[in-house]
């Protein structure tokens, strides 16, 4: 009995701190909560009423969005987006993963200053690249397809999963690699049979990060994809940018909802790899 | 750290023949550069020769279809002297970067101590307040905001419910760009993670040792928490200051793609992309991003040199 009060003075300040949490987290999700709710509300309902929740469950809105824009389907518009997603990931975990295997684990001429490069390039701002590699994948026929998007993928031009690669890499077990190397493994086969298996954790971040960057991606679509057939997703709700009538705005959240969803359910399902991949790409090292 | 640990075989030198020993290494060297082709030919093609032709075109007049002009100096001296919009949207960015990047680190910090000590519960409020991080980049948020911030909108309602009438964040110059700032801050969730895996870093003997003297929370947090955290603060500073100069969705998104209300969301990417992209001036899109790139450079090389005066790194103590 004694021992009562003093459990409930210990417990106070958690529960005081869990609401704050709580508290903080509802503010924050209710953007995410307004979005769900606002792509079920009839026309008349999606600005005037107050309430969060919609009258009627109206499902007007998507089938207007499935419908698409300027004659494009949302499927389309979703396979476009997936296709340039797909081919970012395809990329950049094959090429990060081979320039990082040589930066973590090779010796050759160069390897600190170029390091040190590769590094550098994570800082350097997008723009200053920007103009020229346009005139490049211009004269190369390649504006208005998905070239622009996914070919840099796959010259590794993604340095922070080089480096993120990288941290993985010198974290493992060298015996491994020379185990490998007497049983007459040679530097490739090493880094089949036995670096790459081991750095699945490292991969399956840059894949869930490039997917989700790509997916989220305007800029460089904004400037590559002209062509209403060629669209994404992201390029689809552009047009709702300009024209914000009252009566766009529910499929605009609809066609929002779908924008959305891969990227919840990705982080859904994979939450741990980017929680402990964003953790370890600043504190490690 | 890892690699010292762990003893090079490579090292060791056993007496084999000077030709013996030299030719397998060279093989190796050679693997190392078929790995490492593709980087190689990316960051030959696709950075630093673009970074050269992007220093030369932005000495010239083009418009991608007439071959490029040489101008000289004229479009630096243009952007500095005859365009006041390019001016705005320097203040712009510079006003949004001091106010959301400050802002978020400061939210960020405090919900990693807040979860720190938490026992049950951390690993979801760690996910769930991360999450904002992922889908704030997206265009699909940025209309959400701006619906939210819009004239009648959620923030509107409730600010007018408590007899704060503001008309819209949306429509009104300075406070659009403070909307646009609140989605950056949102996003606090990647900073606080890299905090949170910092502060588990720091040994708790620290804070034993501390509480013995007499040390209160405050204390504590000001004379450890913050000097053993400052490399990790260090590293969120550098790279959200960074990235803050490059927004664009957002202010796309809130302005409705041209900069306003009255140029007050024109931020020196969305200028850039307006010049180079609409209006054709490539040239003088390149010289703004040699700009761009050189400010970035400017206030990095400022942070890392500030940084020795407050940056504290364990295992340099005896420096």
């Amino acid at each position: 009995m004694t021992f009562a009060p003093a459990v409930v003075r210990a417990n106070r300040p958690r529960i005081a701190l869990h609401i704050a949490c709580l508290l903080v987290l509802l503010v924050m999700l209710y953007p995410l909560g307004w979005l769900v709710a606002t792509s079920f509300k009839p026309a008349d309902e999606v600005l005037a009423s107050l309430a969060l929740l919609p009258s009627r469950l109206a499902t007007e809105n998507y089938t207007t969005a499935a419908a698409g824009i300027q004659g494009v389907s949302l499927l389309k518009l979703f396979g476009n987006s997936l296709t340039i997603s797909i081919g970012a990931v395809l990329g950049n975990v094959l090429s990060c993963s081979l320039a990082a295997y040589a930066f973590a684990r090779l010796r050759f001429r160069m390897r600190g200053p170029l390091f040190a490069f590769m590094i550098a390039t994570i800082m350097l701002p997008h723009h200053a690249v920007l103009i020229p590699q346009y005139i490049v994948f211009n004269q190369l026929g390649m504006v208005n397809t998905f070239w622009p998007m996914v070919l840099p993928k796959f010259l590794a031009t993604d340095a922070f999963f080089v480096f993120l690669i990288v941290q993985f890499m010198r974290g493992l077990p060298r015996e491994l690699e020379e185990a490998a190397k007497i049983d007459g493994c040679g530097p490739f086969r090493t880094f089949a049979r036995v670096v790459l298996p081991l750095t699945r954790p490292a991969l399956i971040t840059t894949a869930i990060f490039t997917f989700i960057w790509a997916w989220n991606d305007f800029f460089t679509q904004l400037i590559y994809l002209f062509e209403p057939g060629k669209y994404t997703l992201t390029l689809a709700l552009r047009t709702f940018v300009d024209t914000s009538s009252q009566s766009a705005y529910g499929p605009m959240f609809a066609m929002s909802v779908f924008a959305l969803l891969p990227i919840v359910l990705f982080f859904l399902a994979f939450q741990r790899f980017l929680v402990e991949g964003m953790a370890n790409s600043g504190v490690k090292g | 750290m890892d690699r010292a640990a762990v003893p090079l075989p490579r090292q060791r030198t056993a007496p084999t023949g000077q030709a013996r020993k030299r030719r397998p290494k060279r093989e190796r060297e050679g693997a190392a550069w078929v790995f490492l082709s593709p980087w190689v030919l990316g960051a030959a093609v696709l950075t630093l020769l673009p970074m050269a032709v992007s220093l030369y075109l932005s000495f010239t007049d083009y418009d991608l279809f007439d071959p490029p002009s040489w101008v000289g100096l004229r479009n630096y001296t243009q952007m500095f002297t005859e365009d006041p919009r390019l001016l705005r949207s320097v203040l712009n960015t510079l006003l949004y970067v001091v106010v959301a990047v400050p802002l978020q680190l400061a939210l960020a910090l405090a919900v990693a101590v807040a979860l720190k000590s938490m026992k049950r519960g951390k690993g979801f409020y760690r996910s769930a307040f991360y999450a904002p991080s992922l889908l704030g980049a997206s265009m699909s948020i940025a209309l959400v905001w701006r619906a939210l911030f819009n004239d009648g909108g959620t923030v509107d309602n409730l600010l007018g419910s408590l007899g704060i009438h503001t008309g819209g964040w949306v429509n009104r110059p300075g406070w659009a760009l403070l909307s646009v700032a609140l989605l950056t801050v949102w996003q606090f969730g990647a900073p606080m993670v890299i905090f949170l895996a910092g502060l588990q870093q720091i040994p708790k003997e620290l804070y034993e040792a501390a509480s013995v003297d007499g040390a209160g929370r405050w204390r504590q947090f000001l004379s450890i928490t913050l000097p053993m955290l400052s490399p990790v603060l260090f590293f969120n500073l550098v790279l959200q200051t960074i990235q803050a100069f490059q927004v664009f969705t957002p202010a796309f998104a809130v302005s409705g793609g041209r900069g306003g209300p009255a140029d007050s969301t024109l931020f020196y990417t969305l200028y850039l992309y307006d010049r180079g992209f609409t209006a054709s001036h490539m040239g003088y899109a390149s010289a703004m991003a040699w700009v761009l790139l050189i400010a970035i450079a400017i206030v990095t090389a400022v942070l890392f040199r500030t940084s020795r005066s407050w940056v504290f790194y364990a295992n340099e103590e005896g420096r």
